[in-house]
């Protein structure tokens, strides 16, 4: 009851600073924004003076069972936010296809609507995927519970609250310009508390732990939690204009503000991206395929040469610019030696499959972790080429890039986690078994047919767009306009939103999939393989009868 | 923690850890990935010797090549400018007229015209030149301020209606309606006058009306029958040509409110010999006029 009290006040302080802030806001973003958290806090404290005893749940459970609650909300809120930064994309690449499609709206242009898909994508529904994997693989790994239940209930629903400040800031207007890192200060102030609670939790969690080593997985983690939390809050150094507005300036000025956010903005593709889903790739495959680990050397070989490597190559996003020539060659080679060490988690988990190969034949999760693993190695290769110099001058700027990130998102992040979500999901609500497999397979062909088209065309546009910009005629002028590139890709623009249409289609399959599941529902379907049978040729040879 | 075993399906021994169920085989590391790894170190350090790469306090490492991308593009464009050096001198030296009168620089002039415009001018012009509403198709021979070569080099030299450019074209239509100089009524009888002489309504009662508001307001301009008049860059406004728009909601606004279409003085943003080229590109697109018979002028005196 006291703590219920406690609770209480503590919910009318927050609110009261929140209303506070909200009326003494010198934008109307701001003020929009504190209305928001005002609303967290009213929902907060609806449910505490409700008398749901949260503390019942938290503070005395089956000790003899894992905290899975907060893994069963992440994972609904991976399919929920995959959704829709699908979505956001489809409709941001049929706006580039059909530029009306902005509305002439400023919430819907497509300089709002594009960082609302990059951040659902990766903050939303790829940031909520490793959570909610981290809290079950690391539960697992180490067979303890999770530390501090409070906290990591605490940092699954202030991670939600960042996602919809970030969100409704973006179509607000309210950025910092830095790709990837647009949200402003005060939001970043809050992710930042929730990161610590979340370390806090992870880390806990690992020295509770009973086995004796720390699995491969958490490494993984442990460095993709360890880092994001670095980059983050050297990327966001700001000073706020006003300590009730929106907006603020960042320390670091000029190239060295470029270098900082591109150390940044590489990285969160390296630890978040990279280091992140291959904690997920290290517990699942082996689960999923149920073989061992190919090999704990190259895992600890490549896990260290990964984390090693990867935070110098950020350059390369600079290449040609105003960033001093030794920086660019630093970014170059420290890419190029990347590859290997990128390439030894591909090996690592298809190697996983020796033994059990037929498996990619007969299950369709693993069939789309293989994919995975193959957009992983494909995108972990053609990003060393891009960063070589003589490759980049063409490519940079273009819609390869474009390409590049996708088949590396839509392949690799996308496929592990789907098939992630649906490992989890008949263990985490107790389901016999998924509510259909073969809409898993559809799955599988929808999202794979879907990125070929979005690939193919970005690379397609890529290279044309590159070799009509550096175009020169024999009297050494340029050829082609600026609009008249724009008009050459647009096929390609068309055939890309295709491929997001097949994809998002895909991932309609996998909600209704996963909420049947959830529901408790089996589709009546024939098993997906089955060795041949013919009930005429199951007979015994019988001599023929004699005749008499 | 479980002791090391054999894995039945590969025959490779474990680690001996097991989490989960998750257990770890002792694999080597896969040679082609171990020397391939180090052959991405070997060309690192090698491409790091070569380039500019490791930061000192004050410097970095030049690299044995001396190889700097300020220094690359410094050489590129030294042997881009000593290539076209000589031509850029000749055209520098003569007027746009007497490029024209060239055929060997004219072609010259006109290619690099064409660099310069799909740069500097598409965003208005369009990429054919066709142009699009205010502003005007330079492909046709209908000119508001001049079509021929050096009034055309004039007009991109100082603009239209550049602030702060004395030489600037300069004229201003008032605004018959929205100053009150003609009521609604009158704005639309001669609109209908214009429609009528542009061949688009047959004569009315209105435009009989709006033919009497037109010799009284409009004739100093765009002449009396329409023709436009090029010393205030006033369109001619009995052809099927229009800038704005010759349709009857278009016509009423444009004579409501007026235009003021601005284009900047290019003069102050490009080399003389880029506007040269523009202008030879500009006049070779199909509607450039021969210079007056008059006397080609002098653009010292033009520019007054």
């Amino acid at each position: 009851m006291e703590l219920a009290l406690s609770r209480t006040g503590l919910w009318l302080v927050a609110l009261l600073i929140a209303v506070a802030a909200c009326a003494a806001a010198v934008d109307a973003g701001f003020a929009i924004h504190m209305g928001i958290v005002a609303l967290a806090c009213i929902i907060g404290l609806v449910v505490t003076l409700r008398g749901v005893d949260l503390s019942k749940a938290i503070m005395a459970p089956d000790q003899g069972r894992y905290d899975d609650d907060v893994i069963r909300w992440g994972v609904i809120a991976t399919v929920f936010w995959g959704m829709a930064g699908f979505v956001a994309g489809l409709v941001i690449a049929l706006q580039l296809a059909l530029p009306v499609l902005n509305l002439g709206l400023e919430w819907t242009a497509f300089g709002r609507l594009r960082p609302l898909h990059t951040s659902a994508v990766i903050f939303a529904f790829g940031g909520n995927a490793l959570i909610a994997t981290s809290f079950y693989v690391v539960q697992r790994t180490c067979r303890a519970r999770l530390a501090f239940p409070g906290l990591a209930r605490f940092v699954f629903w202030g991670y939600q609250l960042f996602i919809v400040l970030a969100a409704t800031g973006y179509l607000l207007g309210i950025t910092q310009g830095k790709e990837y890192a647009e949200p402003e200060w005060y939001v970043d102030l809050w992710l930042t508390v929730v990161w610590v609670a979340y370390l806090a939790v992870f880390v806990g969690t690992i020295v509770r732990r009973t086995e004796p080593h720390i699995y491969v997985a958490n490494w993984f983690y442990l460095s993709f939690i360890v880092t994001v939390a670095m980059l983050h809050i050297v990327n966001n150094l700001n000073w706020p204009v006003s300590f009730v507005g929106s907006r603020s300036y960042p320390i670091f000025a000029g190239v060295q503000g470029a270098l900082v956010q591109w150390w940044y903005g590489h990285n969160a593709v390296g630890f978040f991206l990279t280091a992140g889903f291959l904690a997920m790739m290290y517990y699942f495959v082996p689960k999923q395929a149920e073989r061992p680990v190919f090999s704990y050397r190259l895992s600890i070989i490549h896990f260290w040469a990964l984390i090693f490597l990867y935070i110098w190559a950020g350059p390369h996003h600079l290449h040609y610019t105003a960033l001093p020539d030794w920086a660019q060659t630093l970014g170059m080679v420290f890419s190029v030696m990347l590859w290997m060490p990128s390439w030894g988690g591909m090996i690592n988990g298809l190697m996983t499959l020796n033994g059990a190969w037929d498996k990619v034949r007969t299950d369709p999760i693993i069939r789309m972790m293989v994919m995975a693993l193959a957009f992983y190695g494909m995108s972990t290769f053609e990003g060393p080429m891009m960063s070589i110099k003589s490759v980049n001058s063409l490519s940079h700027y273009t819609d390869w890039t474009i390409g590049h990130v996708h088949s590396g998102a839509l392949g690799w992040n996308g496929m592990i986690t789907f098939s992630c979500v649906y490992y989890l999901v008949p263990r985490l609500w107790n389901r016999e078994r998924l509510y259909s497999l073969r809409m898993v397979n559809w799955h599988f062909w929808l999202a794979t047919v879907g990125i070929v088209f979005y690939a193919a065309s970005m690379w397609v546009a890529g290279i044309t767009q590159g070799l009509m910009w550096r175009e020169y005629g024999a009297d050494g002028y340029l050829v082609n306009s600026f609009a008249e590139t724009v008009l050459a890709l647009k096929p390609m623009f068309f055939l890309r939103a295709f491929g997001g249409l097949l994809y998002l289609a895909g991932a309609v399959v996998m909600t209704v999939n996963v909420w049947r599941t959830i529901l408790g529902h089996l589709r009546a379907e024939p098993a997906m393989s089955d060795a041949a049978f013919d009930p005429e040729k199951d007979r015994p040879i019988v001599a023929a009868p004699q005749a008499a | 923690m479980s002791k090391p075993k054999i894995d039945d399906a590969t025959g490779v021994e474990t680690v001996g850890h097991e989490w989960d169920g998750i257990e770890e085989l002792n694999n080597p590391l896969p040679r082609w990935w171990l020397w391939t790894f180090y052959a991405t170190i070997v060309f690192a350090i090698a491409y790091c010797v070569v380039y500019p790469a490791w930061p000192l306090l004050d410097r970095a490492t030049a690299g044995t090549f001396g190889w700097t991308s300020r220094g690359d593009l410094d050489h590129e464009m030294k042997a881009e400018a000593s290539r076209r050096a000589g031509l850029l001198a000749e055209l520098d030296k003569r007027t746009v007229e007497q490029i024209a009168a060239d055929p060997r620089l004219r072609r010259a002039a006109i290619d690099g015209g064409r660099a310069a415009f799909k740069v500097n001018c598409i965003q208005c012009h369009g990429n054919g030149a066709a142009g699009s509403a205010g502003y005007p198709n330079l492909n046709d021979d209908d000119w508001l301020w001049g079509g021929d070569v050096a009034t055309i080099h004039q007009t991109l030299l100082h603009g239209v209606r550049q602030p702060g450019d004395d030489a600037t074209r300069m004229s201003q239509m008032p605004a018959f309606g929205r100053d009150g100089i003609l009521t609604p009524a009158q704005v639309q009888d001669v609109v209908s006058h214009v429609r009528v002489i542009s061949g688009q309504e047959k004569p009315s009662g209105s435009s009989q009306r709006g033919a009497e508001i037109f010799a009284a307001n409009c004739v100093a301009c765009h002449g009396a029958a329409g023709e436009g008049g090029r010393a205030f860059g006033a369109p001619k406004l009995n052809d099927a040509i229009w800038l704005y728009g010759g349709d009857r909601k278009a016509l009423t606004q444009t004579v409501t409110n007026a235009r003021y279409g601005v284009m900047p003085a290019w003069g102050s943003r490009l080399d003389p010999v880029t506007v040269k080229m523009l202008a030879t590109y500009v006049h070779s697109l199909g509607g450039g006029e021969e210079a007056p018979a008059s006397a080609a002028p002098d653009p010292a005196t033009a520019a007054n």
